[in-house]
């Protein structure tokens, strides 16, 4: 993975020195609250319900084991003793004191971690394919292209006070793991029929208040124009977004309302005039990343046998691993999402624990998923066993990845100020309700996501069930919304009719799965099911 | 009012800056100043007349103006370009990295942390409108 050398740690010790001076002239009174608000945002210091939460970013999910245990010493040192990672594969800490904040960043900056750009108006941390470097349908590693826009976005001058907040992702493979068309800028790493790789660039996707799914608009960027043109983009953003009003300042209102044909054309112009002004990186430089995400030393003729005689590890198996490209590997799932558990919660020794397994049997390499799990990117069939026991005895071992169990949800009125409705007690109750039937691994693939206000933050749009928690007439209400997705197969899911109180939206979730397995034919995935047969029959069902 | 920052040897000029639109009118105005909604690229045309050119942030956090200086030193402008208006000490940095050479900040800013703001980053990683030499490209001299 990616390894800091002289001018990266420089850059990181420099801005942990620049923020403890901003904290400082905020405490002398130099700056105000609102001047300083936007300056601890761009070091992911939000302030919350209860106390001040720290966003640290995890450059495209990836990390070390190295890495994975400073996050739990900090859990353990300045919060209470537990992270939440979240759907844009970083962790929160949600009880974070302001003075101690700079101490954490330097504690941070030591194993080349910073909370640059988690927050505020600028280019956020860049999301990838949590599976990158293992997929077996991967056409190459998508990391070293979000590595090198992570250079080019951190401290980016021009671009540091956007009409809102930006989000890129980089995939690599047609099978879509990182909810790249609900983005910003998605990108896709392709090959043209010269065998030349390039960059398909789809911009103005999001969720939010309005989701929208990002058109392409340049199917083929040569690998050494990728910066240029993304400077291009956002250019054309950062002049034209709209700024009277918060609501509609993400990119995706401005290709919506001058329409992708136009936004198009004059990202193509700025695009032509940016390339004499050579802001492109020396191509060397991409080479030399990829340097750092080339191949582990697979052992070649690993085998692929697996003793399946331990009913409850065989259903871990074929729940939470994924097709590796080497042969006698696979991608291992760390559940986040126990029963009745917190999504996206880790305690620190939970942490450590998946630091020394991912250094045991990982090649010391772990992922965060948006998805809220994480991911040991490449383990031998044959130590399978070992890990899951491992797992098993610290409760990482919920077999339920992608299951109506693998619930995202937002952290909710619990934490966020934005929050509208409790996320965590809804998630909560419905895997303990699947749980407790037993019907969560007959239903199969069923992705719910669970957002507690318009924000989205909980991806409910994109869920095959999404919830959505609103305040209605100061109780908490949740609208069910069915058919979305955030995959390759990408859809907007649509509100069913009037919403439920927090025990009713449970129920409705199983009337909804009630009506998928009587219409369900071969083969077919609760979201198949319904764009079949539409959402007459589950509104009947919810309604009568 | 506070002190005007000016990182330039020459002159300062001393007629007023008007409009982008009174400055297209008056052929002999030679200062003209940019408000965030204006297109610095109807300045193109002119630039051989121009010694002054201010950009105005209303607030700081309206960041069109760092588009408009850099695409005037795209264009080749030298002369001056000045940020005014409501330009803060932790956005000096990424103006001058845009390509501004003078501020004019409605509040008076602190000596010593405008020089700190400028010596903060040892190095940089992306092209602006300034002389400096980014990492990526450090690496492969």
């Amino acid at each position: 993975m990616y390894q800091y050398d002289q001018y990266d740690q420089a850059m990181v010790d420099a801005r942990v020195e620049e923020f403890r001076d901003q904290a400082r002239r905020r405490l002398e009174g130099k700056l105000t609250e609102a001047q300083f608000t936007p300056l601890r945002l761009k070091n992911g210091l939000y302030l919350q319900l209860h106390a001040y939460m720290l966003r640290v970013a995890i450059p495209y999910g990836t990390l070390d084991s190295r890495q994975m245990h400073a996050l739990a010493d900090i859990a353990d040192k300045y919060d209470r003793g537990y992270g939440h990672f979240t759907t844009r594969q970083n962790i929160q800490y949600n009880w974070i004191k302001l003075e101690e904040a700079a101490d954490i960043l330097a504690d941070l900056a030591k194993v080349e971690m910073h909370a640059i750009q988690t927050s505020g108006n600028c280019i956020r941390n860049i999301s990838s394919d949590h599976f990158a470097g293992a997929a077996a349908d991967e056409l190459v590693d998508p990391r070293p292209y979000a590595e090198i826009l992570r250079q080019w976005s951190s401290f980016h001058p021009e671009f540091n006070y956007l009409p809102r907040k930006f989000k890129i992702a980089v995939i690599a493979s047609d099978t879509d793991r990182a909810a790249m068309r609900l983005h910003d800028i998605g990108i896709q790493i392709v090959q043209n029929d010269a065998g030349e790789l390039g960059a398909a660039f789809y911009v103005g996707g999001g969720m939010g208040r309005t989701p929208m799914i990002a058109p392409c608009i340049n199917p083929f960027v040569p690998l050494d124009q990728l910066v240029t043109y993304s400077e291009a983009c956002l250019r054309v953003y950062n002049r034209y977004g709209r700024r009277d009003n918060k609501f509609k300042a993400r990119i995706k209102i401005l290709v919506h309302e001058l329409g992708a044909e136009e936004y198009t054309r004059q990202v193509e112009e700025e695009f032509a005039h940016l390339l004499e002004q050579g802001v492109e990186p020396p191509f060397a430089e991409l080479e030399r990343i990829r340097t750092f995400f080339e191949d582990p030393l697979f052992e070649a003729g690993a085998s692929s046998d697996i003793d399946r005689s331990d009913p409850d590890f065989a259903l871990w198996v074929d729940r939470n691993t994924v097709a590796h490209k080497a042969d006698g590997y696979v991608s291992a799932v760390i559940s986040l999402k126990p029963v009745g558990g917190i999504p996206g919660d880790a305690t620190a020794e939970q942490m450590h624990l998946m630091a020394d397994l991912a250094k045991d049997y990982s090649f010391d390499e772990l992922r965060v998923m948006h998805t809220q799990n994480i991911v040991l990117p490449h383990v031998r069939a044959a130590d399978l066993h070992a890990l899951w026991t491992a797992l098993d005895v610290a409760g990482l071992g919920a077999p339920n990845l992608d299951t109506v169990e693998d619930i995202i949800a937002c952290p909710g009125l619990d934490y966020c100020s934005l929050a509208n409705a409790r996320s965590i007690p809804v998630a909560q109750r419905i895997s303990e309700r699947f749980a407790k039937t037993g019907k969560t691994e007959t239903l199969g693939q069923l992705k719910l996501k669970i957002s507690g206000c318009i924000n989205a933050c909980g991806h409910h749009h994109a869920g095959h069930i999404g919830i959505l928690g609103v305040d209605r007439k100061g109780v908490e209400n949740y609208q069910l919304l069915l058919g979305g997705s955030e995959a390759e197969d990408v859809s907007l899911a649509k509100i069913t009719g009037p919403g439920f109180d927090e025990h009713g939206i449970v129920d409705a979730v199983e009337t909804v799965t009630t009506v998928y397995e009587r219409e369900r034919e071969d083969g077919e995935r609760f979201l198949d099911t319904y764009r079949r047969i539409g959402m007459n029959p589950f509104k009947e069902a919810l309604y009568g | 009012m506070a002190e005007l920052l000016r990182y330039r040897d020459d002159e300062t000029v001393d007629h007023p800056a008007v409009t982008v639109d009174a400055f297209l009118d008056q052929s002999n105005a030679n200062a003209v100043r940019i408000e965030p909604g204006d297109d610095a690229r109807d300045l193109l045309p002119h630039l051989e007349r121009v010694a002054l050119v201010e950009v105005n942030f209303p607030a700081f956090g309206d960041g069109r103006g760092y588009s408009s200086a850099r695409i005037l030193r795209e264009a080749g402008y030298d002369g001056e370009l000045r940020a005014v208006g409501d330009v803060l000490v932790d956005q000096l940095a990424y103006m001058r990295r845009c390509g501004f050479d003078a501020f004019e900040p409605d509040q008076q800013l602190d000596k010593d942390d405008v020089q700190a703001a400028f010596d903060r980053w040892p190095d940089v990683y992306q092209s602006a409108a300034d002389d400096r030499t980014p990492i990526w490209t450090k690496r492969h001299a």
